[in-house]
């Protein structure tokens, strides 16, 4: 006997990759029960507390939509790249230099200005241009030279971590932080409207608000057309009269420009100064939440914000059962497995036959 | 003075570069078959968790290089079920190693964060070793070091010499002639996948137990994107592989030289020349032309099946 795998002929229906995908869940979060077991934790206990926090308290749930918002943008701009197969893999590093974009933007280029109806939009513009610009590096690379854009966005996101590590080390580090790497406080001028004492900002709703211009775009311009025939088949597209080259210089600058806003939205709706690692990892659990949500701004949504409820209840179980925070991580690479699996098995059977 | 510096640097290129050479000498292998594994950084991550651990709680240290070895290649086996078996997306597959590595030895290895525990420690050459300056450079390293020079040329005998190397590379260039001459080509994408994944591992385990004696969440820091790009920069070719690896560990100590002759460079900046070095690499090596010409394995990447034929 042995496995034998053959190609299905019909294509996958909605139905069977909505049972896929919960199938997914399921058996990841089954395995990731025996890893909690092995640190000697009762992983039923620790599920309970994952969800019911995050997702079952007013301030659990406060603070979830507060995580969803970076991941959304980040996503956002993940499922523009990887629609056209361009596996941009930097939104961390796109990010980071947003935040850093914001962050000279509102302490130094523009400090004096004390109108927040000048001062935000202009951090936006800041923050999206620079995470713009970090995306086309990748973008230009990949279309002039065929540089694979997996390991250059990866090597960049490098770069941008050690370079605001560098700035809030050294030229800005605040006055009055007592020697630790951090910056001043932003302005008022330059804080996001806040609705609530604990942190709901205007923010969460702009990413809410983007999902639904990435669809517009995607669904209904030409530009989102082209995306799709080039992605799909980047030879036809060039014969169609599609410039594929082009293209992947734009698409990175918008999957960029949306990553470079998220972290824009985090320092002037979040943070509101700079600091090292101010980032869990948003940037790559983007990627699985772009894969996860089949490349569909609104499932993005709605999976954006099941991971916020994840990153805020890992940290309440590290907290209260002394459960390591990367079990996020674990959790994700179990999930991306069987994601893949799952979707190999939509377009392939597996067969029992005899050798 | 000047000397001592030349010394210390070029033993901190090979001691810096030894990790990329396995973890690449790995992916080579694996890439070699048609196996594109992304995954090397998460193998480098539970090779060097578990290779601390068990030498922390045996201080065995060749034990702990086995079972680094061993247990990355579970992970590598877990791709190649994913990209053989299944014919998945291997991109996303090797991304999956990745978290799954990280997460995994973050997850374990919290409990023995700044705990200390046996490391290799130099072993100097009988004779070699006696000789001034190269010697010096060379031969009075530690035992893992010793183990990349002669791994090296190894691997490169078995690639081009052997019948079996030959078959390695028949099946990453072309799987259905190597179908038709009777060669098992999954069978072979196995193997030698997981073999990678041991290398990775044994990469992962010089972190942990030779370079900086102790775990340290993500210590890997992107050695293994970089081993990576070095199997492109080495043209797939172990002997190249090597220069390389040797050359990117010159890079990361530059720092100390530079520290040394007093140039003043900020910490931060100097920790981003590895990886500006490895993008300007891929500047100069990623054209469609170049690796046409320069042995790409040409089904890097693609799932082979006998009844559909690509």
């Amino acid at each position: 006997m042995r496995l034998k795998i053959e190609k299905r002929h019909e294509n996958a229906s909605t139905f069977s990759v909505l049972l896929m995908s919960i199938l997914s869940v399921v058996v990841s979060l089954v395995i990731l029960g025996f890893i909690i077991l092995s640190l000697g934790k009762n992983p039923i206990e620790a599920y309970i507390q994952l969800v019911s926090w995050p997702l079952g308290t007013i301030a659990g749930l406060t603070q979830t939509l507060i995580s969803m918002m970076p991941l959304l943008f980040t996503s956002l701009g993940l499922v523009i790249a990887f629609k056209m197969k361009l596996w941009n893999i930097g939104a961390e590093g796109q990010f980071y230099m947003g935040a850093f974009g914001a962050t000279w933007g509102a302490l130094f280029l523009f400090n004096h200005i004390s109108n927040p109806w000048i001062m935000l939009p202009l951090l936006a513009l800041l923050g999206a241009g620079i995470g713009a610009g970090w995306g086309a590096l990748a973008g230009v690379m990949k279309a002039q030279l065929g540089v694979n854009e997996i390991l250059s966005t990866l090597m960049l996101n490098y770069v941008a971590i050690y370079w605001v590590n560098y700035l809030v080390y050294g030229p800005w580090k605040g006055a009055g932080s007592y020697n630790f790497p951090i910056t001043a406080t932003f302005p008022k001028s330059a804080i996001l409207p806040q609705y609530t004492a604990n942190g709901i900002n205007l923010g969460i709703f702009l990413a809410i608000a983007t999902s639904f211009f990435v669809y517009y775009l995607l669904r209904w311009t030409r530009f989102g057309f082209e995306i799709d025939i080039a992605g799909d088949n980047p030879k036809a597209a060039e014969y169609a009269g599609v410039n594929v080259k082009k293209m992947v210089i734009i698409v990175m600058i918008v999957s960029g420009a949306l990553s470079g806003l998220g972290g824009m939205m985090q320092m002037s709706g979040v943070l509101f100064r700079l600091q090292p690692n101010f980032s869990p990892g948003y940037g790559y659990t983007a990627i699985i939440i772009a894969l996860l949500a089949r490349l569909n701004p609104f499932v993005t949504v709605a999976v954006a914000f099941l991971f916020g409820g994840l990153i805020v209840g890992t940290q309440q179980i590290q907290l209260f059962l002394q459960i390591p925070f990367s079990l996020v991580n674990a959790f994700q690479g179990l999930l991306l497995f069987s994601f893949v699996a799952g979707e190999a098995l939509l377009h392939y059977k597996l067969r029992w036959v005899r050798a | 003075m000047s000397q001592n510096i030349v010394i210390t640097t070029v033993a901190g290129a090979i001691r810096a570069g030894t990790p990329l050479l396995f973890a690449s000498i790995g992916e080579l292998l694996a890439e070699r078959s048609g196996v594109l594994n992304l995954g090397v950084e998460g193998m480098m991550l539970i090779g060097a968790f578990t290779g601390f651990a068990v030498s922390y709680n045996t201080g065995n240290l060749w034990l702990a290089v086995v079972v680094a070895m061993v247990v990355a290649a579970l992970l590598a086996a877990l791709h190649a079920f994913m990209s053989v078996t299944l014919r998945a997306n291997q991109v996303v597959s090797g991304l999956a190693l990745v978290f799954l590595g990280s997460g995994l030895s973050g997850f374990w290895g919290q409990r023995y964060v700044g705990t200390q525990a046996p490391g290799f420690s130099n072993l100097s050459i009988p004779l070699l070793g006696k000789i001034p300056i190269i010697g010096e450079v060379l031969f009075d390293r530690d035992p893992l070091v010793y183990v990349g020079y002669i791994l090296v040329p190894l691997v490169w005998w078995f690639l081009y010499k052997t019948r079996a190397g030959m078959n390695l590379r028949a099946v990453g260039e072309a799987p259905s002639a190597a179908d038709a001459r009777g060669i098992n080509v999954s069978l072979t994408r196995y193997i030698y996948t997981i073999v990678g994944g041991a290398f990775a591992g044994l990469g992962g385990a010089y972190l942990s137990l030779a370079y900086t004696p102790m775990w340290v969440e993500n210590m890997s820091a992107g050695r293994g994107w970089i081993a990576i790009v070095l199997v492109i920069f080495a043209i797939w070719d172990p002997l190249l592989a090597m220069v390389g690896a040797y050359l990117f560990g010159g890079i990361s100590v530059l720092q100390f030289g530079l520290q040394v002759a007093q140039i003043p460079i900020p910490a931060n900046i100097m920790k981003m020349f590895p990886y500006l070095f490895t993008i300007i690499v891929m500047l100069f090596t990623s054209g469609e032309k170049m690796k046409k010409r320069f042995g790409a394995p040409s089904a890097l990447g693609i799932p082979y099946s006998r009844e559909e034929k690509t």
